[in-house]
C-alpha cells in the first residue's frame, strides 16, 4: 500500500467492480418478468409529459449535510453550542455567585483568599476572595461579546468594502494603494497603540480590533468578487437582465459565505487572544471587570507557586475549548457552505 | 480527525491568499518589481509615520513629565512648548522627519531621563535581532522535517505523522500565543528545571523564549509544506517516475520536496512580522533585555517619547520585513519568467 501505482490501481479496480455490479443488478431485476410485459409501449401521459426535470437542490440544506456528515466538526458544535448556552444560562442558575463580590469566611469575617478549588467554590477563589467559578464565566461573557461585536464588524464592513472594491472598477487601483500601505502595519502595533492612547475598556478594545481586521477580510471578497464577476454564468445572469442586487445575493454570497463565516469563526479567539495580550501590557480592561485577559493576567501573577497555579489553568482550559471549537467548526462549516463541495 | 484537519488546511489555504501580494509580477522584470516595491515601501512607511505620530499626539500628557502632580499648570505649559508639542501637526510631522534622517529618535523621559532612546534601543537591539534570527532559523528546521514527515505519512497505514502534526497545528492556531507561550513558560520550566527568567550567560534559559517564539512559524511551515507535497505527489509526473520504478526515497527526497519547497518563500514575510510581534510578548514574559520587552516596559512606565520611537521603529522593520520577504519571494519563485532562465514552469 506504500505506493503510488498501487492507490491508482485498487481505486480503479473498485470503479470497475461497482459499475459491473450496476449491470448485474439491472439484468437480475426484470429477468423474472414475462417476454411480452417487458416489450409493452408505455402510455402516453400528458401531466407527467408537462414534468419538467428540476433540482430540489437548496444551499443552505446542502450546506448543512455536508457539515453533519463531519462527525468531529458536529462533535466540536455540540461543545460551542453547550458552552455558549451555558455561558449565558449561568448566572441564572441557582446558588450562583456574583463575580465582583469578595467573599469573607462566616466565623472569621476575614476574606476568603486563595481557596481550592472545592464543593463549595468550584473553581476556588483568586487572590482577593472572589469566587473563580462565577468570574471564569463572567469573563468569557465579556471576551466572547468582544470576539463577536469584532467578528461582526468584520464580516459586514469587510464585506461591503470588499464587494464596492472589486464590482467597482474605478475604485480599485484606490482601494489597492490603500491596502498596500495599511497592511504594512502590524494589527499588534496598532492594538498596543489605540490602547495606549484611549480610556481602556471594552470599547476602546473593540474600536482597536475592528480598525484593521476588515483589511484582510475586504482583501479577500475583492479576489474572489473579480475571480468569479465576468465568469460565464454571471454574464448570462446579466444578459438575461438579472439586476446587480439578484446577482450579488444569489451569485456572488454563496461563494463568499465560506470566507466570511470562516474570518467570523476566527476572528473570536484572535480578539480573546488580543485582549490577553493587551491586558498583560497593563493597558486592557480594567482589573476588576471579569473578562478572559484578566483572568489569565491574575493567574500569571500566582503561576509560580505550584497550589496556586489552578487560578491560571481553569480559565486557560475554558479558552482553549471555546478557541479550538470556534476554530474547528469554523473550518468545517467553511468547507461546507463552499458550494464546490456541495457535488458528490 | 484527520478530514477535518484536512479541511482546515484547505481553507487556511484560502485565508493566506490574502496576504498574497498583488502586483502584476508576470509582466515585470524582477529588477523593475524590486525598484517598484522599494517605492512602496518608502511612500508607506512615510504615511505611517505620520499617522503613527498623529496618533501619539493624543497620548496621555502625563506621559512627557517626570513629576506632574507635583507642577503647575504653568509648569506644563512651558515644558510642552519646549518639546514642541503645542505647534501645529504638521510642523511637528516636518521636525519629527528632520530628526529621523539625522538618526535622532528623542529623548526618553522616564525611561532614563534625558538619555537618547536612539542610544537605549541601540543597546537592546542586537539581542533581539540575534533570537529572532535563531527562532526564525529553528521554524524551518524543524517545520520542514514536520511538514515533509507528515507529507510522506499520509501515504503510510497508520499517518501517525500526519495525525500528530494535525492535531499540533490545530492546537497552535486555535489557541491564542498569548496563552501557550504562558503554559510554555509555566511547564517547561519546570519540566526541564530551568529558570523562567532569561540570562544571557546562561544557554539553557534561551531554549524556552526561542521555541515560544519559533512554535508558530513551525506549524506554519509544516502546514504549507505539507500542503504543497500532497499536491505535488499526487501530479502525473511524480506517477510516472512510480511507474518507471523510481525508489520511493528519491520520488519524495528529489521530486516531490524540491519542487514543493519554492513556493514555501511566499510566507516567509508573514512569518517575520509573526516574529516580531510575538517577540513583544515573549521578551517581556522572560524579561529578556532586547527591544519587544522595552516598549511593553516604556508603555506600562508611560514614557512618552520611548514608546513614540519604539512604535516607530516596529512599524519600519515590519515594513521592511514585508519588503524584504517579498524581494525573496520574487528572486525564488520560479513562475516569474525573467531573463530567458529556462522556465520550467
Amino acid at each position: 500500500m506504500n505506493s503510488f501505482a498501487d492507490l491508482g490501481s485498487s481505486k480503479l479496480e473498485s470503479s470497475l467492480n461497482d459499475e459491473l455490479k450496476k449491470h448485474v443488478s439491472a439484468y437480475d431485476k426484470y429477468k423474472d418478468l414475462p417476454e411480452d410485459e417487458l416489450f409493452t409501449p408505455a402510455e402516453f401521459d400528458s401531466s407527467e409529459a408537462e414534468m419538467g426535470g428540476y433540482s430540489n437542490y437548496s444551499y443552505w440544506k446542502a450546506t448543512l449535510r455536508a457539515f453533519l456528515h463531519n462527525k468531529t466538526a458536529a462533535f466540536f458544535l455540540a461543545v460551542i453550542v453547550i458552552v455558549l448556552a451555558f455561558t449565558f444560562i449561568q448566572p441564572l442558575l441557582p446558588n450562583q455567585r456574583s463575580a465582583k463580590t469578595i467573599y469573607n469566611d462566616s466565623e472569621t469575617g476575614i476574606q476568603i483568599v486563595n481557596r481550592q478549588p472545592d464543593s463549595e467554590f468550584w473553581f476556588g477563589t483568586n487572590s482577593i476572595g472572589q469566587d473563580l467559578w462565577a468570574r471564569t464565566w463572567a469573563g468569557t461573557r465579556t471576551s466572547l461579546g468582544i470576539g463577536f461585536a469584532v467578528a461582526c464588524w468584520e464580516a459586514l464592513f469587510g464585506t461591503v468594502i470588499g464587494l464596492l472594491w472589486g464590482y467597482v472598477r474605478k475604485l480599485d487601483t484606490f482601494f489597492t494603494e490603500f491596502y498596500n500601505i495599511f497592511d504594512n502595519v502590524p494589527q499588534t502595533l496598532v492594538l498596543i497603540l489605540i490602547s495606549y492612547i484611549m480610556k481602556p475598556g471594552v470599547n476602546t478594545i473593540i474600536f482597536a480590533l475592528c480598525l484593521t481586521g476588515w483589511l484582510g477580510m475586504a482583501r479577500f471578497i475583492r479576489n474572489q468578487v473579480v475571480i468569479i464577476r465576468d465568469r460565464d454564468y454571471n454574464l448570462a445572469s446579466r444578459c438575461l437582465g438579472t439586476s446587480t442586487g439578484r446577482i450579488i445575493t444569489k451569485n456572488l454570497l454563496p461563494y463568499l459565505v465560506s470566507v466570511i463565516t470562516l474570518r467570523m469563526a476566527l476572528a473570536i479567539p484572535e480578539a480573546i487572544g488580543n485582549e490577553v495580550f493587551v491586558t498583560y501590557i497593563g493597558i486592557g480592561l480594567p482589573t476588576d471587570m471579569a473578562s478572559l485577559g484578566n483572568l489569565v493576567q491574575a493567574g500569571r501573577l500566582v503561576m509560580s507557586q505550584p497550589e496556586l497555579r489552578y487560578q491560571l489553568l481553569f480559565p486557560t482550559a475554558v479558552l482553549a475549548v471555546i478557541t479550538i471549537s470556534l476554530y474547528i467548526v469554523g473550518n468545517s462549516f467553511a468547507d461546507a457552505a463552499d458550494p464546490k463541495n456541495h457535488v458528490d | 480527525m484527520r478530514a477535518v484537519i484536512e479541511k482546515c488546511n484547505n481553507s487556511s489555504k484560502r485565508l493566506a491568499e490574502i496576504r498574497s501580494i498583488n502586483f502584476s509580477k508576470g509582466q515585470d522584470t524582477v529588477t523593475k518589481y524590486i525598484s517598484k516595491r522599494i517605492l512602496h515601501s518608502l511612500i508607506t512607511l512615510c504615511i505611517v509615520i505620520v499617522i503613527v505620530l498623529a496618533l501619539l499626539r493624543q497620548m496621555p500628557i502625563e506621559g512627557y513629565f517626570n513629576n506632574f502632580d507635583k507642577m503647575s499648570q504653568t509648569q506644563i505649559n512651558v515644558t510642552l512648548k519646549q518639546l514642541g508639542l503645542k505647534d501645529p501637526l504638521p510642523v511637528q510631522v516636518g521636525r519629527y522627519f528632520v530628526q529621523l534622517l539625522h538618526g535622532d529618535f528623542g529623548t526618553s523621559i522616564k525611561y532614563r531621563a534625558g538619555y537618547s532612546n536612539a542610544k537605549i534601543i541601540a543597546q537592546k537591539a542586537p539581542l533581539s535581532i540575534e533570537i529572532g534570527l535563531i527562532s526564525l532559523a529553528i521554524a524551518l528546521i524543524l517545520g520542514l522535517p514536520l511538514g515533509a514527515a507528515m507529507a510522506r505519512s499520509t501515504r503510510s497505514k497508520f499517518k501517525f505523522w500526519d495525525r500528530f502534526g494535525t492535531v499540533l497545528i490545530v492546537i497552535v492556531q486555535a489557541i491564542p500565543s498569548a496563552v501557550y507561550y504562558l503554559l510554555i513558560q509555566l511547564y517547561g520550566s519546570e519540566w526541564f528545571g530551568v529558570s523562567m527568567l532569561f540570562s544571557r550567560s546562561n544557554y539553557a534559559t534561551w531554549i524556552l523564549p526561542i521555541f515560544s517564539l519559533s512554535l508558530g512559524n513551525i506549524v506554519y511551515y509544516a502546514m504549507w509544506l505539507r500542503r504543497f507535497m500532497v499536491d505535488e505527489a499526487n501530479k502525473d509526473y511524480i506517477k510516472l517516475a512510480c511507474a518507471k520504478g523510481v525508489s520511493q526515497k528519491k520520488i519524495w527526497d528529489r521530486h516531490v520536496f524540491r519542487n514543493a519547497i519554492v513556493p514555501l518563500v511566499q510566507y516567509i514575510p508573514n512569518s517575520i512580522l509573526f516574529t516580531l510581534m510575538g517577540s513583544l510578548y515573549v521578551e517581556s514574559l522572560y524579561s529578556i533585555p532586547g527591544m519587544g520587552g522595552l516598549l511593553v516596559q516604556a508603555i506600562k512606565i508611560q514614557d512618552n517619547t520611548l514608546v513614540e520611537a519604539l512604535v516607530v521603529l516596529y512599524s519600519m522593520i515590519s515594513v521592511v520585513g514585508l519588503l524584504l520577504g517579498d524581494i525573496l519571494m520574487a528572486i525564488f519563485d520560479p513562475r516569474i519568467s525573467f531573463t530567458g532562465k529556462e522556465g520550467a514552469r
